[in-house]
């Protein structure tokens, strides 16, 4: 008996430390943590609990085969995880890895708590490919797990380092995917495959570098610079989250939100075209330090973020005028649609903030499928049944009225501010459209002045208190209000149960 | 050396600096008029305005180079 006891310590010590000491070293260079250590920091203790640690321990070179699975506690809650060990044969993916994945998910699955995936593997063990590839548990198992986890439980990504070909899934299956800048990467062909198949010369983080991701192809949602900085995010994230569909996300204590002097009212321009920072409203409006943005340095034109409001979680989807004039495009409405998928799921209320001139015209986007990304975001947010409020902060023209949850897409309520200005295109378009020959038949000197009565005339038709006699928006709040009567109202619709409708699922415009 | 490029399609409304100018990062270079709306272009690097590549009136495609800065 003595001798197994120290064999076994033995054997346990060597299996916690992971790969060989220089592949330590080697992370420690580019700042990247040992997974243990990583774990240590993410949850509140430590990890709780862990499952097949001795997997493949006959094997020396091979401790926990390359991944930690198990369970911790952030904010008191009980999530289950995984995390690749890179100093393991670079992470990468044996039959018993894939394995202890597919059985921390079911875990997962059956507890229904949150599941984190803290990636940096290579990929499959091509010498296993047998044993990992292609039979009912391989590793297409692990993707179909996560889309049928998808909307039951929140699906976090941490990505610390690559996730190559088949692994590229993982992050794209989550709920949200924090990459650490310089480190992280994502991608089906490495550089290296590209250049031998297509002929293309590209570096890693061109192709499928963390910045690219975040910025560009939208498959990254949070661009960090330090482990700890994702760490942390994952953190302040999972806040807002309920620990499965069928809960509520937690009410925190209400925090005042951050004090400036320029109040809502002095902050909004009145001129409908004359930009001004959305962010500066949704800090006037939320509880101070609040705001956990996703997809900041995607398709900024629009904001999504999560927030709270007097202590209550919200997804704030607002359109940000200082970028592309606040105008919706084909990323910026795929955005949306993901946002308010990820809030319906997890009972988590929209609120919406428009300023919008519309949907962007011409034929790049056309081109870019913006109907069918347009189509998308109207889709997703007709279908959302958690409480959601549309505020008309300024313009909202044309079928940027629908994307931001008008009237007609059954809000629970519509919200004007008075500098609101509903219609189906702005007055100078408006102008331009009716009145184009009439303009042209005109003497050159008359035409501003024709063109200024026929605007002012325009603007009077669509006066918003005209609007809200007609009922067509539910009340006009004054900018400084707004804060107390977003309160008031959530509070209100806390209760709200409604099935959109009954069907196995609808056709959607992906 | 930085490049500052159209964001969106539009026509150039309003050139704010000159050649030589010193800007900040984040600091707007020209207004541009699209769908109706102000959009202003800034800056993403501090430095010293190089070359402006456009006029005022003129149409610029989206990613097309409006200045650089140096």
């Amino acid at each position: 008996m003595m001798v197994k006891t120290e064999v076994h310590e033995e054997l346990r010590e060597r299996i916690e430390k992971g790969g060989a000491e220089k592949y330590h070293q080697k992370n420690a260079e580019k700042g990247k943590m040992f997974v243990r250590d990583r774990l240590k920091m993410l949850f509140d203790d430590d990890i709780d609990i862990e499952d097949a640690f001795f997997a493949n321990c006959m094997d020396e070179s091979l401790p926990a085969d390359g991944v930690v699975t198990g369970m911790g506690k952030i904010n008191g809650q009980t999530v289950c995880m995984m995390a690749n060990d890179s100093t393991v044969k670079a992470g990468s993916w044996g039959k018993r890895t894939v394995e202890k994945i597919i059985r921390i998910q079911e875990t997962a699955m059956k507890l229904e708590v949150p599941m984190l995936y803290l990636v940096d593997s290579a990929g499959a063990r091509i010498t296993d490919q047998i044993e990992m590839f292609p039979n009912r548990r391989g590793a297409g198992r692990i993707f179909y797990n996560q889309v049928k986890m998808s909307g039951r439980v929140p699906q976090v990504c941490l990505l610390f380092g690559p996730s190559a070909a088949g692994g590229a899934y993982i992050p794209a299956f989550c709920d949200i995917v924090v990459m650490v800048d310089g480190n992280a990467s994502m991608y089906l062909g490495s550089p290296r495959m590209a250049e031998k198949v297509i002929g293309e010369k590209v570096t890693l983080e061109e192709m499928g570098g963390a910045r690219m991701h975040c910025s560009v192809s939208g498959v990254g949602d949070v661009l960090v610079s330090s482990e700890q900085e994702a760490i942390e995010y994952a953190q302040k994230y999972l806040t807002y989250f309920p620990e499965n569909f069928r809960s509520k996300p937690p009410v925190k204590d209400p925090i005042e939100p951050e004090q400036f002097e320029k109040s809502i009212r002095e902050l909004i321009p009145e001129n409908q075209n004359a930009p001004f920072d959305m962010y500066e409203l949704i800090k006037r409006l939320i509880d101070q330090n609040s705001f956990c943005e996703i997809k900041r340095e995607f398709a900024k034109e629009l904001i999504t973020g999560l927030g709270r409001i007097n202590g209550q979680a919200v997804g704030i989807i607002a359109n940000q005028p200082r970028m592309k004039g606040g105008v919706l495009f084909h990323d910026s409405a795929d955005k949306a649609a993901k946002f308010i998928q990820l809030c319906d799921a997890f009972n988590i209320p929209l609120v919406f903030l428009a300023d919008i001139p519309g949907f962007m015209i011409g034929t790049k986007v056309e081109r870019a499928g913006i109907i069918r990304h347009g189509a998308k975001m109207i889709s997703a947010m007709s279908e959302a049944s958690v409480p959601k409020i549309s505020v008309i902060v300024r313009k909202a023209y044309g079928a940027g009225l629908y994307a931001m949850a008008g009237p007609a897409f059954e809000p629970d309520v519509t919200i004007a501010l008075p500098t609101a200005q509903i219609a189906v295109m702005g007055p100078e378009a408006a102008v331009n459209a009716v009145y184009a020959n009439k303009i042209a038949e005109l003497p050159e000197e008359e035409r501003p002045a024709f063109i200024k009565e026929k605007q002012e005339e325009y603007k009077e038709n669509i006066d918003i208190y005209r609007l809200a006699s007609e009922m067509v928006i539910d009340d006009i709040v004054q900018p400084n209000d707004l804060r107390d009567h977003l309160t008031k109202r959530l509070e209100a619709y806390q209760s709200k149960n409604l099935t959109f409708t009954e069907r196995k699922h609808g056709v959607y415009p992906v | 050396m930085n490049q500052v490029t159209a964001s969106m399609a539009g026509n150039v409304w309003k050139v704010v600096v000159n050649e030589g100018d010193q800007v900040e990062s984040g600091q707007d270079v020209v207004i541009l008029e699209s769908m109706k709306m102000e959009i202003p272009i800034a800056a993403e690097t501090t430095g010293t305005v190089k070359e402006l590549k456009v006029n005022e009136g003129d149409f610029v495609n989206e990613g097309d180079v409006i200045a650089v800065i140096e």
